[in-house]
C-alpha cells in the first residue's frame, strides 16, 4: 500500500502530478515514512534532511511538549485558566515549523501551541494568554502571526484572503492555517476550501484530526472515508498523511509549499493522529473514551517514533533527562514573567476597541472612574 | 419536592417533557454521550435512546436549520448550542427562517422549537464564552426570549417554552448554573411566558434585572436595606414578549428604576426598558431612568471580566444615586 508510487490520479485541472497525487484519499490511502518503531518503510519519500535538522526537530516537539504538560499543571495549580493542550500533535506543528519562514503567515486555531512558537510566539505571550490578559496576543516577535481563533472554523477564511492578497501584490508568501476533525463540519471550511480552489491562492490547509471534537468521534463527524478526501469537491489536491510521523509531514508540508510558492495554489492535508490529553483542562476524555483506546494510539506517538529513528540512525547523542531540566527552567522563567506582568487596568478594556475611541466608550470609562473613587472613599 | 441546581432543573424538564411526548428530540454538540459540556443533558440519551437524544456534528447554522426542518414536519426539537459567542454562526438560520416560517407560510407551520444556550461572563472564560447576545435574539420579529433566575423558573420556563407553538430562544445564565441550589417540584409545571415576577416589593426606587444578574441585585439590596432605602426588585423572566404593565405598575408606585444587565449598554434590553419607563409612565419619573449595564466593549478575558461585571457595590452606587438624585 504504501511502499510503491501508484499511477498519478489527478484531483483536477491544471494541475502538475506531486506527491499528493500517489496517495489517493478516496481509496483512504496514507502517507507514512517510519512505522512506530522508527524503521523507515518508504526509502524513496524519506526527505533529504540534515542530521542537525532532524535533532533540531525533535528538541522542538520535545520542548513544546514538556511546554504544554507545564501549562497544564500550571492551570492545575490555578495559576492559568482554560487551556487546550496539544500532547501528542507535535510533529505536524513541527514540520510546518522547519518549513514556514519569518514572511509566511499562520491563522491558527487554538490548538497549535508548537508552530505559533516556531513561529516566534512566545511563551510567556502563551501564558499570558491563558491567564486572561489579551495583551497575550500582542506578539512582539513573530511576524505574520494572526491572534488564537476560537469561532470553529472561522480562520481558514481569513487565511484564504490573506491567500489573495498574496497574490495580489505579487509576494512570495504561503499562508499556514488549521483546523481540527470537528471544524470540517463547519460551514466556513467548505467555504473556505471553495474559494481557495476558485482563487487558486497559495494557502496550505491542515486538519488536525485528533479523533475528536470534545467527546464527538470522527465517525459521527462525518460519513466521508476520511477528511481529506473532502479536498476534491473543490479541485483542490488533498492528502491523508500519517500526523504522528515527522518526516511524512515534513514531505507533504514541502510539496504544498512549493506548490502554493509555484502559483499552483491551496492544498488540503489531513494529519492523522490523537488528542492525547483532554479537549481543554475543563474536559474528563474518560467520558466518552476508552483507556485501551488511548493506549492503542500511545504506540504511535510522534515524539516516541522520531526518537527511535534517530537512535537507529545514531544521530542523537543528547541526554534527554537533562534536556528536559533545562526547558523546564526556561519555561518556568517564561511563566513567572508572564505571572509579573504588569497589572490589568480599565484602560485594557476599552484601548483597542476602536483606533478611534468614540465619546460614548470615553463616557463610560470616566462613570467607571467615578464609582471606582466612590468604593475607595467608601472603604 | 427536590433540592436543585439550575442545571438539574433544566435537565428534569427535559426528562419530563421526553417521557410525555414523543414528537420531542434533543440534540446539539456534545450533548449525547458525554451529557453536553455543562452536564445539562447528562443521562438523557442512556434514558430516551439515540434517536431522541444525541450528538451532532459540530455545525451551529445546521443545527438550527435542520431543527427548524424537524419542527415543521411534527417534531419538537430542543437544540442546544454550546456557548453563546457560537451561536453566531446559526443567526442565518435563526433569523431568515426560524422566526419567518409561520408567518411566511400564512400559519401552515408552527414551528415549536427551543433553542437553549448557556450564556453571561463571570466564570474566568475564554473569548467567545462570556457573552450576553439577548438584545440580538430579542430584535428578531417572530422569536420569543426567555432568561431564567432561578432553578424553580428555569424549570418552568423551559417547559412553557417546550409547550409553546412559536420557536423560544431560551438563554441559560451559566454563572449560577451551579451557583444556587432551591426546591423545585418534581411534578411537572409552567411557569408563563410574558410576565415577568416581582422578587421583593419595596417603595423607592424598581430594580429591573434578569439571569445572574438577580443574584448581583438581591445582594445589592442588602446594602441599600442598610441605607434606608425600599427597592422593589422585578425579575423580566422573558425578554421578549416583554411585560411592560408590570414594570410600568412598579414604576407608578417607586417613580424611579434602575436596569441591571451584563450585555453592552448602547441599543441593548436596558435601552427598550429605558423606553418603557418613559413611554408608560413618564408623569411618575422623580429620577433620570438609569442602566447599569456592560461597557460597549468585548467582555474582557479573566484579568479584567471583574471589572466588566456588575457587582453589587455598582448597583447599589447607581441605586443611591437614583434615590438621592
Amino acid at each position: 500500500m504504501l511502499n510503491s508510487i501508484k499511477t498519478p490520479k489527478k484531483y483536477s485541472n491544471n494541475q502538475p502530478t506531486m506527491i499528493f497525487d500517489n496517495f489517493d484519499p478516496r481509496e483512504d490511502e496514507i502517507l507514512r515514512i517510519i512505522d512506530n518503531d522508527g524503521e523507515v518503510l518508504n526509502k524513496e519519500l524519506m526527505p533529504d534532511l540534515t542530521d542537525e535538522t532532524i535533532i533540531q526537530a525533535y528538541k522542538s516537539m520535545l520542548y513544546a511538549r514538556v511546554a504544554d504538560n507545564m501549562a497544564v499543571s500550571y492551570q492545575r495549580q490555578g495559576r492559568m485558566y482554560t487551556y487546550p493542550p496539544i500532547l501528542g500533535q507535535e510533529a505536524i506543528q513541527i514540520a510546518a515549523g522547519v518549513i514556514i519562514r519569518n514572511e509566511d503567515w499562520l491563522a491558527p486555531a487554538f490548538r497549535e501551541l508548537a508552530i505559533m512558537m516556531a513561529k516566534g510566539v512566545t511563551l510567556k505571550e502563551i501564558f499570558l494568554y491563558y491567564m486572561g490578559n489579551e495583551q497575550g496576543s500582542n506578539f512582539s516577535k513573530a511576524n505574520h502571526v494572526l491572534p488564537i481563533c476560537v469561532p470553529i472554523g472561522s480562520q481558514l477564511l481569513h487565511a484564504t484572503g490573506i491567500g489573495y492578497s498574496i497574490k495580489y501584490q505579487k509576494k512570495d508568501e504561503v499562508v499556514f492555517t488549521y483546523v481540527g476533525d470537528g471544524g470540517t463540519s463547519e460551514g466556513d471550511f467548505s467555504e473556505a476550501l471553495n474559494f481557495a480552489g476558485v482563487w487558486k491562492v497559495p494557502v496550505i490547509f491542515t486538519i488536525q484530526n485528533n479523533q475528536y471534537a470534545i467527546s464527538v468521534p470522527v465517525k459521527r463527524q462525518t460519513n466521508s472515508v476520511n477528511l481529506a478526501v473532502k479536498a476534491i469537491a473543490f479541485g483542490v489536491p488533498g492528502i491523508k498523511v500519517d500526523g504522528n510521523d515527522f518526516f511524512a509531514m515534513y514531505v507533504a508540508y514541502k510539496e504544498a509549499f512549493n506548490h502554493a510558492r509555484a502559483g499552483n495554489g491551496p492544498t488540503l492535508i489531513e494529519a492523522l493522529t490523537y488528542r492525547k490529553g483532554a479537549h481543554t483542562t475543563s474536559d474528563d476524555p474518560s467520558k466518552y473514551r476508552t483507556k485501551d483506546e488511548e493506549l492503542e494510539w500511545d504506540k504511535t506517538d510522534p515524539l516516541v517514533r522520531l526518537k527511535r529513528y534517530m537512535d537507529k540512525a545514531g544521530i542523537w547523542k543528547e541526554n534527554e533527562e537533562q534536556l528536559i531540566e533545562e526547558y523546564k527552567l526556561e519555561i518556568d522563567k517564561q511563566f513567572t514573567q508572564a505571572e509579573n506582568f504588569a497589572a490589568y487596568k480599565l484602560e485594557d478594556i476599552f484601548q483597542y476597541m476602536y483606533v478611534d475611541m468614540p465619546d460614548i466608550l470615553k463616557k463610560q470609562k470616566a462613570d467607571y472612574e467615578l464609582f471606582q473613587n466612590w468604593k475607595e472613599n467608601r472603604k | 419536592m427536590s433540592v436543585m441546581t439550575i442545571v438539574q432543573a433544566i435537565n428534569n424538564a427535559l426528562d419530563i417533557k421526553l417521557e410525555e411526548d414523543k414528537s420531542v428530540v434533543v440534540y446539539g454538540e456534545d450533548t449525547g454521550v458525554e451529557g453536553g459540556v455543562f452536564r445539562v443533558t447528562e443521562g438523557l440519551q442512556k434514558k430516551y435512546g439515540v434517536e431522541r437524544v444525541f450528538d451532532s456534528p459540530l455545525a451551529e447554522s445546521a443545527i438550527v436549520g435542520a431543527g427548524l426542518g424537524m419542527a415543521l414536519s411534527g417534531l419538537r426539537p430542543v437544540v442546544e448550542l454550546q456557548f453563546d459567542g457560537f451561536t453566531y454562526p446559526a443567526f442565518n438560520q435563526i433569523i431568515s427562517n426560524v422566526s419567518r416560517m409561520h408567518n411566511r407560510s400564512r400559519g401552515i407551520y408552527k414551528i415549536p422549537m427551543v433553542i437553549r444556550f448557556p450564556y453571561g461572563g463571570g466564570i474566568n472564560a475564554l473569548e467567545h464564552h462570556s457573552e450576553s447576545p439577548e438584545a440580538l435574539y430579542a430584535h428578531i420579529p417572530g422569536l420569543k426570549v426567555v432568561i431564567p433566575s432561578s432553578p424553580h423558573d428555569a424549570k418552568g420556563l423551559l417547559i412553557a417554552a417546550m409547550e409553546s407553538d412559536d420557536p423560544v430562544v431560551f438563554m441559560e445564565p451559566k454563572r449560577i448554573y451551579r451557583a444556587i441550589k432551591q426546591e423545585v417540584s418534581d411534578e411537572k409545571f409552567s411557569i408563563p411566558l410574558g410576565k415577568a415576577k416581582v422578587l421583593a416589593e419595596g417603595t423607592d426606587v424598581t430594580v429591573v434585572a434578569f439571569g445572574a444578574m438577580i443574584r448581583e441585585c438581591q445582594k445589592a439590596m442588602v446594602m441599600a436595606k442598610e441605607a434606608g432605602i425600599s427597592v422593589e426588585l422585578i425579575d423580566l423572566r422573558t425578554i421578549y414578549p416583554i411585560d411592560k404593565e408590570t414594570i410600568a405598575e412598579s414604576i407608578k408606585k417607586t417613580g424611579r428604576i434602575v436596569i441591571v444587565a451584563e450585555a453592552p449598554e448602547s441599543f441593548s434590553v436596558g435601552a427598550e426598558l429605558m423606553a418603557v419607563a418613559n413611554e408608560e409612565a413618564f408623569l411618575h419619573l422623580e429620577a433620570p431612568p438609569k442602566r447599569v449595564m456592560g461597557f460597549d466593549t468585548i467582555v474582557p478575558l479573566a484579568k479584567g471580566e471583574p471589572m466588566y461585571m456588575i457587582s453589587p457595590d455598582r448597583i447599589f452606587y447607581e441605586i443611591e444615586r437614583t434615590v438621592k438624585f
